[in-house]
């Protein structure tokens, strides 16, 4: 008897392995991790024990967990929406200092506003920030077919170096001896918080705006018509769906997203504006979004997930360990993923034939 | 300074300047010959900078990290094959994973090493009398021997794909692998091997950079480089050739916004480090602009190959 393994394309995409794949992922990238841990001389156990406990063993970890989520849960969301078009907005970064940017502003130029118009003031410019950054590459697609992995990721740069010429110039606090900050805001611009924690308002936002992305993309026209020009260009064009406009609204949306992140961040955590805003939260959120199969509820789930890894990533610098072990492990989860998504497309089948 | 040696000095930097990125973008150009779009030429020129360093500081021999980086990138080329050619999966994400892996990895594994210079980098070499011609002996041939290696690799991959049955071969897995299998061709093994060759070439770009060009080690040093080899690429239309005078120019803006600023230019240099970004920006478009969004890119570029469905 002969035995060969086979692969089966099959009809339907299995809906169990949409759940099995990210937990075996997320196994398995610490697997990889501990192989990286072990030869650098450190104990995998010992590593992630740690890690584990810094982000979810204390209520104070639970809590910068939460905060950590926030960002991402903005800049998946954000990026859910252009993905789900496959427009590749790899700007996420970007968008976020825009949007912290636009947002700072307006306590920084009106520091006397009341609350009532400051937030709601500093929460639109930040939507239009982010929103505007990302019409550039919309714009550039739409009318020339540049490519807007490039285009969004090259904004990135431009947004990050925009935001430090500003801390570093202009817009330097001058009582703050010389360090490159801005004035701190005033307290009608900060994001209310939850008790004595530092979670702010922000996470009710992304929490609705999760809400409002269910109901957009999963029961709406619009969602399915963006549903639509992302599985076939060609097939959105024969029925009459106009892409050049769509590629325009999702990136704002997207974009304006982004730049929500980046306002809740500077309002609710920092209170003022600053360089190295984020540890790379937009790159992080392109892997929580895929890992949700841009899913809004999932999102919310596996930002909590990334957020205590960042977490877990900052306290084990303290035995020494780099804090971008936590960057590495969230590469190799994706990863896995994304090869894991074969087995969702296809099945192994033993076939078994009598040879004669 | 007077002006023609500025001039000198600004074009002398941009070839520096400009070798990672060509490295890079060939290594790029051949992969996407072969029909496989890899966005992680960052991380693996991270990881070919960060390897190649840490070869060359426990070894004493900058060519030893060389060799090293080469090995780590084909590695990461090879994660992407089988990612992408045996498990067909999406590759613009599977590049991306490979770009945020690296990243990630580089900044672990290199944060022991910062700071530590490394005791041979590679040294610029005169060659004899090319060296002394008027103005472009100093801009072209007071190089390291890396940058005259990429220039041979240059040639050898222009005669390569325009003159002998492998290049022939390499263009038809990217333009139409259904009819190179049917010719009996290997497409699955050859697009393995070019995507490793790729990715060989992207750790030689990163480890230029960390052994050459600015012998250290920085935690995310390429700065977007990777990126813009993966934009050198459309721009110079899938031809090393035009890769080479691509790159040159990339270095060249580069090393204007440092050259600008050491002279003393009033413009703030965050703005002087924009311009590398905005320029890719600007040349993408000017070039589809001018090509009506219509590119001679290989045909199955970013497609998976799926025999049964030919």
């Amino acid at each position: 008897m002969a035995m060969t393994v086979k692969l089966e394309k099959r009809l339907n995409p299995s809906a169990a392995m949409n759940v099995v794949i990210p937990i075996v992922s997320l196994v398995a990238a610490l697997v990889v991790g501990a192989v990286f841990l072990l030869l650098t001389d450190r104990d995998p156990v010992e590593v992630y024990a740690a890690m584990f406990n810094g982000a979810l063993g204390s209520r104070y970890g639970l809590a910068e967990t939460v905060v950590k989520a926030i960002p991402l849960m903005l800049c998946a969301l954000g990026i859910s929406a252009a993905f789900r078009m496959q427009l590749w907005n790899i700007g996420a970064e970007g968008q976020f200092y825009m949007g912290a940017f636009a947002a700072s502003w307006l306590p920084l130029t009106f520091p006397e506003l009341p609350m009532l118009l400051m937030l709601p003031g500093m929460l639109l410019a930040g939507c239009l920030g982010g929103g505007l950054w990302g019409l550039v590459p919309a714009f550039l697609r739409a009318r020339w077919k540049v490519n807007e992995i490039i285009t969004t990721l090259m904004l990135n740069y431009v947004a990050i170096l925009w935001v430090d010429f500003l801390v570093y110039g202009p817009w330097r606090d001058p009582k703050g001896f010389n360090f490159p900050l801005t004035a701190k805001f005033p307290a009608a611009a900060a994001l209310p918080t939850f008790g004595d924690s530092r979670i702010h308002v922000g996470l009710i936002l992304a929490i609705l705006l999760a809400g409002v992305f269910w109901l957009v993309f999963e029961k709406s026209r619009w969602g399915f018509e963006i549903k639509v020009i992302g599985a076939s260009e060609q097939a959105a064009r024969y029925a009459g769906m106009n892409i050049k406009r769509n590629i325009y609204w999702v990136m704002l949306l997207s974009g304006a997203v982004c730049g929500l992140a980046g306002m809740a961040e500077v309002s609710g955590i920092v209170g003022r504006l600053q360089p190295n805003l984020s540890p790379g939260y937009g790159y992080t959120a392109i892997i929580v979004a895929w890992l949700s199969k841009l899913n809004p509820a999932a999102i919310l789930v596996v930002s909590v997930l990334f957020g205590g890894l960042q977490v877990g990533g900052f306290f084990v610098q303290t035995m020494g360990v780099p804090a971008s072990v936590a960057a590495m492990l969230q590469g190799a989860v994706l990863f896995f993923v994304v090869g894991g998504e074969f087995l969702t497309k296809y099945k192994l089948v033993i076939d078994r034939k009598e040879v004669l | 300074m007077g002006e023609q040696a500025f001039f000198i000095a600004i074009l002398s930097s941009a070839v520096i300047a400009g070798t990672p990125i060509l490295l890079a973008a060939l290594g790029e150009l051949v992969t996407e010959r072969a029909g496989i779009l890899n966005l992680g030429v960052e991380g693996m020129m991270l990881i070919g900078a960060v390897c190649g360093f840490m070869a060359a500081i426990v070894t004493g021999n900058s060519w030893l990290g060389m060799a090293a980086a080469m090995v780590a990138g084909g590695v990461m080329g090879l994660i992407h094959a089988v990612l992408t050619v045996s498990l067909r999966a999406n590759q613009v994400v599977s590049g991306l994973a490979l770009t945020l892996f690296g990243a990630g990895l580089s900044g672990y594994l290199g944060k022991a090493y910062i700071g530590i210079p490394v005791e041979q980098p590679f040294r610029s070499l005169a060659l004899p009398l090319l060296s002394e011609i008027h103005f472009l002996g100093p801009v072209l041939f007071r190089h390291d021997v890396l940058v005259y290696l990429s220039w041979l690799l240059v040639l050898a991959l222009w005669f390569f794909l325009k003159r002998t049955r492998p290049g022939l071969y390499l263009q038809a897995i990217g333009e139409n692998p259904g009819a190179a299998d049917s010719l009996g061709v290997n497409v699955f093994f050859l697009r393995y091997f070019y995507v490793v060759v790729g990715g060989m070439l992207c750790g030689a770009g990163g480890a230029y950079l960390s052994l050459a060009s600015a012998p250290s080690w920085l935690e995310n040093m390429t700065a977007g480089r990777g990126w813009i080899a993966v934009a050198l690429v459309i721009f110079a239309l899938w031809k090393p050739g035009r890769a080479l005078v691509g790159s040159y120019l990339f270095g060249g803006i580069d090393a204007l916004g440092f050259h600008l600023q050491a002279a003393g230019v009033h413009v703030s240099h965050f703005f002087l480090q924009m311009l590398p970004y905005l320029f890719t920006i600007t040349v993408l478009t000017v070039v589809m602009a001018r090509r009506g969004g219509r590119l001679a890119a290989p045909g199955a570029l970013g497609l998976p190959y799926d025999r049964e469905e030919r």
